[in-house]
């Protein structure tokens, strides 16, 4: 499990060189790039930080809240029975919405609750409140899906390779892409949802881990590389082909339910 | 710029995390190329999905019951 604490700090402004990840299953080395003229800029603020227009009453609330948490902590660890019932109703529902989004269904999610749970009454002895009690949880939570997805049985795995797209020796696209404007706007029904996970089940563990914590579960790009233990640049680089080769996935499912 | 370049920095042009001039050759190269506009598209609209995925499921208004039960008695030690 990742330190309660620990988010990198930014890297300086540096020219990219994006290079497919030989080690993490990619290795074209005749896909090397180096766009020079490609420079990222600075870390933007995370979407996530919580805006107070009132920063005195934010931290009067932050200041309430934290309080009632710590006596929540310390009845927990007290081991009184009613704290347990309290941290599993009101902890709860946000941890089974995360399982249930990182999961894509019921069942699997209510197992990962319960498992999340169970590790969190092991280890709320050793807690030391050096993060929120609910950003604690949301990791445990977030290592149990990963767990559980790891250890979905799935059909042979394909490499990223075949799902990215391919160019010619002068940089052309070797196929055109498959349009696909209309077909995409299927993705709104229940079954279109199934098949975006048919899509995401099929990819790799190391893209598919990486997309369902940054695109569905929306995790920063720190959080995710502390989650997976892999640098930032890494989850950056696999988010990307991660999304190229759901595109792909997504584009045959679909051209398959073309009339 | 070639279309290798247009697909393998797209992610970085979608987050505007480009300077104005390489923003600026990525519009450029989509003036002139109906194979990334339609590249540049299909892989919006997948993002566009995914994040659609994490919207549609919000938080519930309470555990179930029965759920809770469970999580209870699994942390009492087996006699």
């Amino acid at each position: 499990m990742p330190a309660e604490t620990g988010v990198q700090p930014a890297a300086p402004r540096r020219p990219v060189s994006r290079i497919p990840e030989t080690a993490a299953g990619l290795g074209h080395p005749s896909e090397r790039l180096s766009l020079r003229a490609v420079v990222r800029r600075g870390p933007v603020a995370s979407p996530a930080m919580p805006r107070h227009s009132d920063p005195l009453l934010a931290d009067v609330r932050h200041d309430d809240s934290a309080a009632v948490e710590a006596r929540l902590v310390a009845a927990l660890q007290r081991g009184e029975p009613e704290a347990f019932a309290t941290l599993v109703r009101e902890h709860g529902r946000p941890l089974l919405a995360t399982a249930r989004r990182m999961l894509g269904n019921d069942d699997d999610a209510n197992d990962a609750l319960q498992e999340t749970f169970l590790s969190a009454f092991r280890a709320i002895a050793a807690f030391e409140a050096k993060s929120r009690l609910g950003t604690w949880l949301h990791r445990i939570a977030v290592n149990t899906v990963l767990m559980k997805l790891r250890a979905r049985r799935r059909r042979p795995e394909i490499t990223i390779g075949d799902l990215v797209p391919q160019f010619t020796a002068d940089g052309h696209h070797a196929e055109p892409p498959c349009p696909w404007s209309e077909q995409i706007a299927r993705l709104h029904s229940r079954e279109s949802r199934s098949i975006l996970w048919r899509g995401i089940e099929r990819l790799p563990d190391a893209y598919r881990e990486v997309l369902v914590l940054r695109d569905i579960e929306g995790l920063s790009t720190e959080e995710t590389s502390l989650h997976l233990g892999a640098t930032c640049n890494a989850v950056k680089i696999r988010l990307h082909r991660a999304r190229q080769a759901l595109r792909t996935l997504l584009s045959e499912y679909l051209e398959d339910l073309s009339p | 710029m070639t279309c290798r370049e247009f697909a393998e920095f797209l992610d970085a042009f979608l987050a505007g995390a480009l300077a104005a001039e390489e923003v600026a050759a990525f519009h450029r190269h989509l003036a002139v190329c109906p194979h990334c506009v339609s590249y540049l598209d299909g892989y919006r609209r997948t993002v566009d999905a995914c994040q659609r995925l994490r919207n549609a499921e919000a938080v519930p208004p309470e555990v179930p019951e029965d759920l809770v039960a469970a999580i209870l008695a699994s942390r009492k030690p087996p006699r």
